[in-house]
């Protein structure tokens, strides 16, 4: 009964979502066309329609006769920004009750008309890993996000079919991150204690579940907690793990080896110490570069070289905000500091876009310029690495969701009066250590 | 710069100049006081090496574009730095490079920058009680906190911010209490304050709005913020009084009280009010309180400026303007990448600053700062200008930084492109003559 009354209402939802569907093709000319998969494209065009790709090429692309044009003619296009881990959207996670909260979910916290989504859409973000949390071993579920307008959180999942409840990863953190009175851990080693311990019970479940071989009576007792693990245990959950200390990113490969799960290495902050060891493990590292270092000890040897070091040893690196770390509407400056320390711009660029379509699982639908991808991309008024250079346009599946020339949508990048509300998660209020 | 509380004196910027002059005294003492030819060999070794230091203190500096701040940027300029100082500026088919002087390039040469308000070498990178000295928090009310008294001149972030570039920081008390405490003015060299300072007291940093209220129970309202500054201001006049027709004898004086000596020097103008007012209730307040008391006001923050442009500029005061990059919560809620460009326009003379950060990123870089002000309608050289020579006025060091120009100190900065663009590297820094990051 329960399903059949989600399955009417997720009936009742694509209805919705069909009615601000793109029905008339779109055609982008003459800018510079960043396909992030394949080389740039001089005086390219991109074609979309029903919200997806239809051609991307050079001058010659066939444009059909019914699409509107956008001139963009000196720009340059590439493809929507994906933040791998932000806290837009006003959500927030486990509370202090544990140091491990599998059950919480943010999608049930998201607050689709906080101004942090319009701000994000300035900065050219069209995807986003939300994270809860911080300060706990385990802060929750996160939930994948595209930056559609949206009457309600259905609207925005990444994932549209929600009944299977895969909509996000798991956020875990160690280091100091954590360590306060019980019942969370003093120290380090209690940390991967705790969290073995976790990884123990659920493959016990997940035994349980195994031998009842689909007898309801031989099922053990739903457990949401353990429900979450065993789901990360099968490489269907990935864990988003935040780390900054060489020694700490160490522990998470371990326990990686030790039960199996999917990882992207968060903040990754002592990268460069330990880059070898990440490439050998085969993980995504997601980084955050910062004006200045420090805020806490563990974070102190945060180098604006990790993305270099990380791309000279051929591991996965992207890029992630932590909005509000840093400001989602600046997300491009952070790969050009990258860039500075050393990265290649094309690295960079795929830092900020593909890499972080591979670590969310979701590469075969954003990340890149290609035919049959969900039509997700930016217009820049030049260089992405430039200070001078804006996101003049923000296009979802097709959908323009910004427009910088339209002045009550341009005071979102600006700021001003009574343009935010200034309700956003805060990390140093919220005692992160 | 007469200053009733500054008791505290300062190592005066030619220092480094002196240096070898002490030597040389030294050395002539000893051969009046020994004729032994081992210690006239010795003697001779030192005077030698004194030599050598002098000339290591020379250096020619060419630029394809040099920022004086100073009148237009010179297409291939050259800088000659004598003896820690500048000794001559131009183009480089006027300026003569001496032979045998070290000679350095860049592709673009500025003043080393000044950031207007920091908190840097009081407030640590670590983040722990124990490099955080910015805000004491036992009473709102101590303008007598003296900056020198709390900074690590061996901070990290110090080092850091003066490897990018910033030689200069107006640093000390933050913003958060009533009176937090004083401010000074620092060269971001040297391994103690004795050898960093410029300004032992700039100015005494006071804060209207919220935040007072958030670091001290005593506090619970802005007109109560007020009420108290306003009584304590008061309660100087009163001691000013006294002090003033003691006219000299000490057996008149009032008993000494540091706050209210601190408080009778803002008075008597010897040292300016920072007050940090974001929202346009604490804008209007401060000039509230400048008009009713007299003091020299700058404003620091403004976060709402733009709605008030005419009521500043009226009031004649200065901006310390919040770094364009704070976020948009809280108190700053309502600001804008715009509002420098509206004080320009306005004509408000206006710095930037790297501010005060609870978390991370623990200091801005007042360059990048100024940057996105400059990528929001803030024309190029009103830009750097806000971070040299304006900055300079408005801390009231201008005779000797922020600009280029003979006899000023020697403080600049290389870089390999425009300094606001992301991609750009600083490739050289000097302070007081001396590379603090050297070209390669």
């Amino acid at each position: 009964m329960i399903q059949k009354m989600s399955l009417m209402l997720m009936a009742a939802l694509l209805t919705a979502a069909l009615v601000h569907a793109q029905e008339r093709p779109v055609a982008f000319t003459g800018a510079t066309v960043y396909p992030i998969s394949s080389p740039p494209i001089e005086n390219g065009v991109v074609v979309v329609h029903n919200g997806v790709i239809t051609a991307v090429g050079g001058a010659n692309t066939r444009i059909p006769g019914n699409a509107e044009r956008v001139d963009a003619t000196g720009k340059i296009i590439m493809p929507g920004l994906v933040d791998t881990h932000s806290h837009i959207g006003g959500g927030d996670g486990g509370d202090r009750t544990s140091a491990l909260h599998p059950d919480v979910r943010i999608v049930d916290a998201i607050d689709v008309y906080s101004d942090t989504f319009r701000k994000a859409r300035t900065g050219g973000v069209t995807t986003a890993n939300v994270m809860p949390g911080s300060g706990h071993l385990l802060s929750g579920q996160t939930v994948y996000l595209k930056l559609r307008e949206a009457d309600t959180v259905y609207d925005m999942l990444f994932d549209r079919d929600i009944t299977n409840g895969m909509v996000g990863g798991i956020k875990m953190a160690n280091g100091t991150n954590s360590l306060r009175d019980a019942p969370f851990p003093g120290t380090r080693a209690r940390s991967a204690a705790m969290m073995r311990d976790l990884f123990v019970r659920a493959q016990h479940y997940q035994q349980q579940i195994a031998r009842a071989d689909g007898d309801a009576d031989k099922l053990p007792a739903r457990n949401l907690q353990l429900e979450a693990i065993v789901e990360v245990l099968e490489g269907r959950r990935m864990v988003h793990f935040h780390t900054h200390r060489h020694d700490d990113i160490l522990t998470i490969l371990r326990l990686k080896e030790e039960f199996g799960f999917r990882v992207v290495l968060h903040h990754v902050s002592e990268a460069w110490k330990v880059a070898d060891e990440i490439a050998a493990a085969g993980v995504g590292s997601s980084i955050i570069l910062l004006d200045s270092p420090g805020g806490k000890l563990e974070a102190m040897n945060i180098r604006p070289e990790n993305g270099i070091a990380l791309e000279r040893v051929g591991a996965d690196v992207a890029f992630h905000t932590d909005d509000s770390v840093t400001d989602s509407r600046l997300f491009l400056r952070m790969a050009a500091h990258g860039v500075r320390a050393g990265m290649s711009r094309e690295k960079a660029l795929e830092a900020l876009t593909l890499a972080g379509a591979r670590m969310l699982d979701m590469e075969d639908r954003v990340g890149s310029l290609e035919v049959g991808k969900d039509a997700d991309l930016i217009v820049l008024s030049g260089d992405p690495f430039s200070v001078y250079t804006f996101v003049e346009q923000t296009w979802i599946e097709g959908i323009k969701v910004y427009d910088r020339s339209e002045p009550a949508q341009r005071v979102f990048n600006t700021g001003g009066w009574e343009v935010f509300r200034g309700e956003f998660f805060d990390h140093y209020s919220a005692d992160a250590n | 710069m007469k200053k009733t509380i500054q008791q505290f004196k300062p190592i005066s910027a030619d220092s480094t100049g002196t240096a070898s002059g002490v030597c040389m005294s030294q050395a002539e003492t000893w051969l009046r006081g020994y004729e032994g030819a081992a210690i006239f060999v010795l003697a001779l070794m030192l005077l030698l090496f004194t030599r050598n230091d002098v000339q290591a203190q020379s250096y020619a500096i060419q630029g394809e574009t040099v920022y004086t701040m100073a009148g237009n940027p010179i297409t291939d300029g050259v800088v000659i730095v004598r003896d820690g100082r500048i000794d001559q500026v131009g183009p480089a088919t006027r300026v003569r490079i001496p032979s045998g002087m070290d000679v350095v390039q860049a592709r673009v040469v500025t003043p080393g920058f000044i950031d207007a308000h920091s908190v840097v070498g009081l407030a640590g990178a670590l983040n722990s009680p124990h490099d955080q000295d910015q805000l004491e928090r036992s009473n709102p009310f101590q303008p007598e906190l003296r900056a020198i008294d709390a900074y690590n001149a061996r901070e990290h972030l110090v080092v850091y911010v003066s490897n990018l570039g910033v030689t200069t920081i107006h640093t000390g008390h933050g913003p958060g209490a009533i009176a937090s405490g004083q401010t000074m003015i620092v060269k971001t060299t040297g391994g103690t304050i004795n050898e960093a300072l410029v300004d032992s007291v700039t100015m005494v940093a006071f804060t209207l709005g919220p935040s007072v209220s958030r670091n001290y129970s005593q506090v619970g309202s802005r007109s109560r913020t007020i009420a108290m500054l306003r009584a304590e201001f008061i309660k100087a006049q009163e001691y000013k009084r006294k002090v003033d027709a003691a006219g000299g004898d000490a057996s008149k004086l009032p008993t000494r009280d540091l706050k209210m000596e601190t408080m009778m020097a803002v008075l008597n103008r010897e040292i300016k009010a920072l007050i940090t007012a974001q929202q346009v209730t604490e804008i209007l307040a401060a000039i509230r309180l400048q008009e009713e008391f007299g003091f020299d006001l700058v404003l620091d923050g403004a976060a709402e400026a733009y709605l008030v442009l005419d009521q500043i500029k009226a009031a004649g005061v200065p901006v310390l303007i919040h770094p364009p990059m704070v976020r948009t919560s809280g108190e700053t809620v309502n600001a804008s990448w715009e509002t420098a460009a509206k004080l320009h326009e306005a004509g408000i003379p206006f710095a930037f600053q790297a501010g005060y950060e609870g978390y991370v990123p623990k200091t801005r870089i007042v360059h990048y700062e100024a940057a996105i002000a400059v990528a929001n309608g803030l024309p190029y050289l009103a830009g750097l200008e806000a971070i040299t020579i304006g900055a300079a006025r408005i801390l009231g060091i201008d005779g000797r930084v922020g600009s280029l120009e003979r006899g000023k100190d020697a403080d600049l900065a290389l870089f390999d492109g425009d300094p606001f663009e992301y991609l750009t590297n600083t490739t050289g820094v000097m302070i007081n003559g001396e590379w603090v990051v050297k070209p390669e």
